[in-house]
């Protein structure tokens, strides 16, 4: 495991909020979140549609601005850049795997892998070299030049992870990776994603799904905007795992 | 059951109604030879005991707990290790906790769900370890949806609870 939990964290917010509308109408999406996740930590932050779970990740992403409150990110603060700054920010120091996968249907896998390279300034052979690793390691090097509605949900959605790793984040950040996959195709994004976390990445996922939040080291609970409990995961249930399927005792 | 006789010493009969309360048409599969069965077995194992003559229901036999069976149903409440989770059981539960007010039915589900959840990261470990195409993960992937449909209602336990204790 590569929990270090030593060191600073490499996100970190303090009394982070969003707010929609005004008045009566006014709607706390994040409603006062304290959020710290150390380098190379897996984190899961669980809650129910409408929980403001995808909102506090858009605003992790840079995706977004918070309406309120501090964060931190790779050491920099970036609720208060510029716009550039923050499209900078997007550009190389966080990846975001969508569970739309939002990829260019006008353009092969490969292209699409290779687009957030060339907009960060990497050379095309740089980037063309990139994206044909990165297609390898999500095992899809034989799908590089098929367009995305030529492939399986599961494929797509492997071809939107290596778009997220193109300029190397230190962050990993996922709004319910898995909704649309079925069981095999999760299991193979699950994989990918503990690759990563074992490869030394902070990842933090956003689900409404227990699976995907249970590969985690550690779950927050949100719910209307506001973070309602947290648990450290582990097993150690291991040496039971025949009872669960009625085989034990 | 012995949970439900903490709430307030019963008869078999009002035993039979409150189990019928909390279980709906699933308390129709339990006879009441099952209920008088398993009372004269408690009583025997010490857990809980006849009350005195003159109870206000004279006549017929009113249970309570004894400290033993006190101890026994504080147990149950608190056990999360079972194999499978058992439905009616774990509802039982609930029910018998915040009638008898032993327990807070919330804590219940949260201390099963993180059990679970443990169970559940063990088993996708196991998962993802295993190679594309093995046997046996087909096996596992059975194991983990149905650790996922608990998970499922215990949150629907947790949402109607919730809103109970609000009331």
């Amino acid at each position: 495991m590569s929990d270090n939990g030593s060191g600073a964290p490499i996100v970190r917010a303090r009394g982070l909020r969003k707010e929609y509308g005004s008045g009566a109408g006014l709607v706390r999406a994040v409603d006062d979140v304290d959020l710290e996740a150390a380098p190379g930590e897996a984190l899961a932050i669980m809650g129910p549609s409408g929980c403001g779970k995808s909102t506090l990740l858009h605003l992790l992403g840079g995706l977004d601005r918070p309406s309120g409150g501090e964060l931190w990110l790779a050491g920099r603060r970036i609720d208060r850049l510029s716009e550039r700054g923050l499209a900078e920010f997007r550009r190389h120091d966080v990846g975001v795997v969508f569970q739309a996968f939002h990829l260019m249907d006008e353009l092969t896998a490969q292209e699409n892998v290779e687009l957030p390279a060339l907009l960060a300034g990497r050379s095309p052979r740089q980037a063309r070299r990139r994206a044909r690793e990165l297609l390898d390691q999500v095992g899809l090097a034989d799908r590089a030049s098929h367009l995305p509605p030529a492939l399986s949900g599961g494929q797509r959605q492997r071809v939107a992870i290596a778009r997220a790793l193109a300029n190397e984040p230190q962050i990993v950040l996922a709004d319910e990776p898995t909704g649309n996959l079925d069981s095999a195709a999760t299991l193979d994004v699950l994989r990918l994603l503990e690759g990563l976390h074992t490869a030394g990445l902070t990842l933090i996922v956003v689900t409404h799904d227990e699976r995907i939040a249970a590969t985690a080291n550690r779950m927050i609970s949100m719910r209307d905007g506001a973070f309602v409990d947290e648990m450290r995961l582990t097993g150690g249930t291991r040496g039971n795992l025949a009872g669960f399927t009625g085989l034990g005792g | 059951m012995l949970a439900l006789l903490a709430k307030e010493p019963s008869s078999g009969s009002r035993l039979r109604a409150r189990l019928n309360d909390a279980l709906g048409p699933l308390g129709e599969d339990v006879n009441d030879g099952q209920i008088y069965v398993t009372l004269s077995r408690l009583e025997r194992a010490g857990f809980i005991a006849r009350r005195g003559a003159g109870a206000p229901e004279a006549g017929r036999k009113v249970y309570e707990l004894t400290p033993a069976g006190q101890e026994r149903a504080a147990g149950w409440l608190s056990e999360v290790s079972w194999p499978k989770l058992d439905l009616a059981e774990f509802h039982l539960k609930l029910v018998a906790a915040a009638q008898a007010r032993l327990a807070d039915p919330i804590g219940i589900v949260d201390a099963q769900r993180r059990e679970l959840l443990r169970r559940l990261w063990d088993v996708e470990r196991a998962a993802m370890a295993e190679p594309d195409g093995s046997q046996a993960g087909l096996l596992l992937e059975g194991i983990v949806l149905r650790l996922q449909a608990d998970l499922r209602w215990l949150e629907a336990c947790e949402r109607t609870w919730m809103d109970r204790r609000k009331r």
